[in-house]
């Protein structure tokens, strides 16, 4: 299957990954975002932050088109991946999908075993030799830093894993697709302060090889983690975006001042 | 003090009506069984009926009902639960689905003697199948139609939509997502749907009594396109058409306690496998 998207494609700077141009998102009537505009490099960790319903969640699933399964969701402007404006008609969104993967608020293992839950996406993706899948699940669990703790219970349910390591899980099973990029939704807000910190830990060692967005409302945590930091503010705008020291240690915007020292949020 | 009195007064009534209704099922169910019990024996679930109905048994029924709710079943579910995950899963809100949504709606509301009538002008006569397993099968599976849908649209709904998306954000399309994830999940409650709407269908006299069922045969049926006994229509004939019939009201009763306690088993099985699903639920 040829592929609409090509990684060094034209109209993106080198080392782009998402160039997202006057982005608005409506949900019927209502407006999400409000003309976002952003370049989210290759291969470093982007943090979005800001308090709730500024459409930071909105923005990730614009990211990877998953806005859809709302009927009345409408985005305008321009997204670009890998040479191609996703938002874009004709996109096609299964091949966008298997290159950009998602982990959620709250961890979503299917009720099937571990090694099926790992072994989802390429099995949909067509991988049928199981010597293949198994070196595939076997890899992407030990990216995930989970395979020493489930490689002798591949067979048991998902649901018996704790919360954090069924977040791991599921970063393995999006992983396992070998994607370019990987959203994060808050993928610590369930979990515990031990489980966090191995999932923030899995981050950094993660942007070696993904592009990393993630969404957060904890500023302590896009301080640890990100390298850039992207603040939205109620009503869907991007008030500032920069490397994230420099965000947190001299912002130009006042708002962004009282929200990252904790004035409001 | 009047406050206190007028919440006691109403939770009285209430719990009245409450009793009332139980007291209503009890009474049917007991009558039935009191009557009925000394009736039942391997002889009257083995036997064919004997002497113009008035001895005997009601194997030939019993079995009649069995292929006549099996043949609904395959009638009905592949039918029924394909519809139901297309307007679950697919349909977006166009007009032409909501004129499909009023119109299972509608078909739940047309009395059981419209579904016979039509039956035998549709299946019997116009398609030629004539009185027979067949016939009855396609006419109580339209019959049932709503009901499954219903029961399947709500079983699909009742899957957490953080598994539609976990699938869909991997690279699913939306057809993988409802085959692999969303359908598995789903399956238990659409099957206890099934076995309500085979409840239904094990207990309906009138669909059949054009279409499918016979006053008494000879030999058991060996073809779809047989005519058959069924126990709603056995029971029906011998209260008011057989010979005799104020001689065989022990039959009667007897037939009657059957046809309920098969129909008590399903709607029990279904209860319980239910429960069972929701405890075992963990997400």
């Amino acid at each position: 299957m040829v592929s609409q998207f090509q990684p060094a494609g034209p109209a993106m700077e080198m080392g782009t990954a998402f160039s997202v141009q006057h982005l608005s998102f409506f949900y019927g009537q209502e407006r999400v975002l409000t003309d976002v505009s952003l370049d989210i490099p290759q291969r470093r960790i982007t943090s979005i932050v800001g308090p709730s319903g500024c459409g930071k969640s909105t923005f990730l699933r614009v990211l990877n088109r998953l806005y859809e399964v709302v009927p009345s969701a409408r985005a305008v402007g321009q997204v670009w991946f890998e040479g191609r404006d996703i938002l874009a008609r004709g996109t096609d969104v299964v091949d966008l999908r298997r290159r950009v993967g998602m982990v959620f608020q709250k961890p979503n293992p299917f009720p099937k075993s571990v090694y099926e839950n790992v072994a989802y996406a390429p099995r949909i993706h067509g991988v049928r030799k199981r010597r293949v899948l198994y070196d595939i699940v076997a890899r992407a669990l030990g990216q995930a830093a989970l395979w020493e703790e489930v490689h002798t219970r591949l067979g048991k349910s998902a649901f018996d894993l704790s919360g954090g390591q069924q977040q791991r899980l599921c970063i393995a099973r999006a992983l396992a697709m070998e994607p370019k990029v990987i959203l994060m939704d808050e993928p610590t807000s369930a979990l515990d302060p031990t489980a966090t910190a191995k999932i923030e830990d899995l981050i950094t060692v993660l942007k070696d090889t993904y592009t990393v967005v993630i969404v957060t409302h904890n500023m302590q945590q896009a301080a640890r983690v990100s390298d850039l930091a992207a603040v939205f503010l109620t009503g869907g705008e991007m008030v500032e975006y920069d490397e994230t020291n420099r965000i947190f240690e001299n912002p130009n915007d006042k708002r962004v001042e009282d929200y990252v020292t904790g004035k409001f949020g | 003090m009047n406050r206190v009195w007028s919440q006691r007064t109403a939770f009285a009534l209430l719990g009245l009506s409450a009793l009332a209704v139980f007291a209503a099922l009890a009474v049917v169910l007991g009558f039935v069984t009191v009557r009925g019990a000394p009736a039942i024996s391997w002889e009257f679930l083995s036997a064919f009926p004997r002497r113009g109905m008035t001895e005997g048994g009601i194997f030939p029924a019993l079995l009649g009902t069995f292929y006549l709710v099996l043949g609904t079943v395959i009638v009905s579910l592949p039918l029924g639960v394909g519809a139901a995950i297309y307007l679950a899963e697919y349909a977006e809100q166009r007009s032409w689905i909501r004129v499909v949504r009023i119109g299972v709606n509608n078909l739940a509301a047309v009395p059981s003697i419209v579904f016979g009538l039509f039956g035998l002008a549709f299946f019997v006569k116009a398609l030629g199948l004539g009185v027979s397993i067949l016939s009855g099968a396609l006419t109580l599976g339209l019959m049932v139609m709503p009901l499954l849908i219903r029961s399947t649209e709500e079983a699909l709904n009742a899957v957490p939509k953080e598994f539609r998306e976990g699938a869909l954000a991997l690279g699913a399309t939306r057809w993988q997502a409802v085959r692999s994830v969303v359908l598995p999940v789903a399956v238990p409650g659409i099957l206890t749907g099934a076995i309500l709407a085979v409840g239904r269908a094990a207990g309906e006299t009138a669909p059949i009594m054009f279409t499918a069922a016979a006053f008494y045969t000879p030999r058991l049926p060996r073809s779809p396109l047989d005519e058959v006994m069924a126990l709603p229509y056995h029971l029906y004939v011998m209260a008011t058409e057989s010979t005799a019939f104020w001689r065989t009201r022990h039959l009667q009763f007897g037939t009657a306690l059957v046809l309920l306690g098969l129909v008590l088993i399903l709607y029990l099985w279904a209860a319980v496998w239910r429960a069972r699903i929701r405890r075992r639920k963990r997400w």
